[in-house]
């Protein structure tokens, strides 16, 4: 499981490389979602994979026997700041959509 | 063990700029004096409770001269602690200073051409203060992100074609910053199974071989965010843009912000990577001097080809951080104190020039020219009501002083601060610790550099000066007494910087004696008890 997850969150993160050093907005946009999925997996199996261990548990004292809950709460805290600041770029893409005319990142199409 | 009032106050600095930032969002933009006013005053408290800090760490109210307060009274490292030293109250103190002097700028128009600049102003200054305070590396992800989330709508504040051009990118450069940081934060977590840095701090000796490179791998990921941040180079070209395109009082407190990245490598590297650390003793501290080196050179070939006096600030900003680094990248503690005093200096007279460039900028173009445009692009049918009343007197010969000023700040010449702060670098990397030891390359070496940026530094500074105050008869610009008052008030810090060197470094040595013992913050944090326990 350690493998595919790997996988998963590599190919998630280079994909997400190529759209951001991409010229239109909207490849940037898709790339930063898309690293930002990676990372927020990635912080997730630091925590070390665990299958059905419960996090928490009253009366429970062997550590081995729970999953980490840090990981979980900063996962989770991740996911509304990453969420929160790509609305807050996709405002500002749509501003200078507006403005310049053009979705290229540069504000302008290059001269060819 | 009850808490006195004293203690609550460490909070301040991050609860009364979300107070007041929450408070001004309903205030409609017609109420604009009252927002104002509602700032100010909450700035100036600020500044107060920073001073109060500074009091309190150096007056031995706390032992080992820090304060430490643990957020909803959870014990360390399980909650979430602050901890406030001379560093962090010294900065604090910076910070504030420099949110006056930008404040006070605003309120003739800038603050005037956009929505929510006073909201926005208190969430950038509750990012930063949180910044300088915390000592969780997670929180500090928490608390960069308000300080940019703020940051991006500073920037773009007065929507133009300039801003949002440098706003494109400067958003999307952070935001990766923002990921590689959690990657950092989460191989951290791996490698030592605490965010906490003082637990952090306790732990790296007892890592085994493993845990210890995974650790080094996390700070090396984790470190690039805190590179992008301080504009270190090659991590730094977005920096002159976005300068240049903020408006003046912005850049004044984006300024700090670059100093923001700067104090956290201070902060994370003195603490784990400090000579107690066992087998990661000094780790980086090699590439940090590099790093510093080439940034200091990149900034002073930027300095001499900048066109315009926004870039140049810019590029004198990227100088600063640069040497900055290479200082923590030395490793001396004396060479700290003396950089910790350049930080000081150089951060008041870039934000001064900051908010200089615009004034300069009237004596070319037809006063105001450049307000016009903005408005024009923001869709404002009138124009804010002018300012009545008269200009200051001798307009011309105010801003060729402080030009002077600012230019001999940051290019350290004598008489100012600026000179202080660069002789004493120079004494301090000519006497290296320990009896008989004489300077090395490297010493030599950074030295050289920054003779050689602060020659391009002039020479670019001249240039400007004489295009801008020699080329041609010109009429003196309008000043308004609430444009300048703030630059005055920058300069004259530095001025004071400069008659109480003393005091000033005296304090700074008592601030690096403590930066430079971790063991003292181990103690101090992890034994730090809970409210309603006795304590050790």
């Amino acid at each position: 499981m350690n493998a595919i997850l790997a996988l998963v969150i590599g190919v998630l993160f280079g994909s997400g490389i190529w759209l951001v050093l991409r010229p239109r907005t909207f490849q940037v946009i898709m790339g930063l979602l898309l690293m930002s999925y990676a990372v927020n997996l990635f912080i997730f199996i630091m925590g070390r994979v665990t299958v059905g261990k419960p996090p928490l548990l009253d009366g429970l004292p062997e550590p081995a026997a729970m999953a980490d809950p840090l990981p979980q709460a900063l996962v989770l805290t991740a996911i509304v700041i990453g969420f929160a600041t790509t609305a807050l770029y996709l405002v500002m893409m749509i501003g200078s959509r507006g403005v310049t005319g053009t979705d290229h990142v540069d504000g302008q199409e290059p001269e060819s | 063990m009850s808490m006195g009032w004293l203690e609550h106050l460490i909070l301040a600095p991050v609860l009364l700029p979300l107070l007041t930032g929450a408070l001004l969002i309903p205030v409609g933009e017609s109420h604009h004096r009252f927002k104002f006013a509602v700032n100010l005053l909450s700035v100036l408290t600020m500044l107060g409770v920073a001073l109060m800090l500074v009091a309190l760490t150096d007056g031995g109210h706390w032992p080992g001269g820090m304060g430490v307060y643990l957020a909803a009274n959870w014990a360390a490292p399980f909650g979430i602690t602050l901890v406030v030293d001379r560093l962090s109250a010294m900065l604090l103190t910076l910070a504030a200073l420099i949110a006056v002097a930008a404040l006070l700028y605003s309120m003739q128009s800038w603050s005037r051409i956009g929505v929510h600049f006073h909201s926005l102003f208190q969430f950038q200054l509750m990012g930063i203060n949180g910044a300088f305070l915390t000592h969780d590396l997670f929180n500090l992800f928490v608390f960069f992100e308000v300080m940019l989330a703020a940051s991006y709508g500073l920037l773009l504040h007065g929507y133009n074609m300039p801003r949002i051009r440098a706003g494109l990118q400067y958003i999307a450069i952070n935001l990766v910053a923002s990921l590689v940081f959690l990657i950092g934060v989460a191989l951290v977590y791996a490698a030592a199974g605490t965010l906490n840095m003082a637990d952090l701090a306790g732990r790296v000796v007892a890592l085994d071989a493993d845990d210890l490179m995974l650790l080094k791998t996390a700070m090396a990921v984790l470190v690039v965010a805190f590179l992008v941040k301080g504009a270190i180079w090659p991590l730094g070209f977005w920096l002159p843009t976005a300068y240049a395109a903020a408006s003046p009082p912005v850049a004044a407190i984006f300024v700090l912000m670059t100093k923001v990245g700067i104090y956290v490598i201070f902060r994370v590297w003195l603490l784990v990577f400090s000579d107690a650390a066992g087998a990661v003793a000094g780790f980086g501290r090699e590439a940090l001097l590099w790093g510093g080196m080439a940034t200091i050179a990149f900034g002073a070939v930027g300095m001499l080809s900048a066109q315009e006096q926004g870039r140049l600030a810019g590029y004198a900003a990227i100088v600063s951080s640069g040497t900055l680094l290479a200082v923590l990248g030395y490793g001396q503690a004396s060479v700290v104190t003396a950089g910790l005093f350049y930080l000081l200096s150089s951060t008041l007279a870039i934000a001064a020039f900051m908010l200089l460039v615009e004034l300069n900028d009237r004596i070319r173009s037809p006063a105001a020219a450049m307000l016009a445009v903005t408005m024009e692009a923001f869709g404002f049918e009138e124009s804010p009501q002018q300012p009545v009343g008269r200009g200051i007197p001798a307009s011309l010969a105010f801003l060729g002083l402080f030009f002077v000023a600012c230019a001999l700040i940051i290019a350290g010449l004598p008489p100012l601060s600026g000179f202080v702060a660069k002789f004493g670098l120079f004494h301090a990397l000519l006497n290296p610790d320990g009896a008989g030891a004489v300077a090395g390359t490297m010493a030599w070496s950074l030295m050289a550099l920054l003779l050689v940026s602060g020659l391009a530094a002039i020479i670019a500074f001249m240039r400007f000066g004489v295009r801008t105050f020699w080329a041609s008869p010109v009429a003196p610009p309008r000043l308004q007494f609430m444009e300048a008052a703030p630059v005055t008030l920058l300069v004259l810090l530095c001025v004071a910087l400069t008659i109480q060197a003393g005091p000033v470094f005296a304090y700074l040595e008592r601030t690096s004696a403590v930066l430079h013992q971790p063991g003292v913050y181990v103690q101090r944090v992890l034994a730090q008890p809970v409210v309603g326990e006795e304590g050790p």
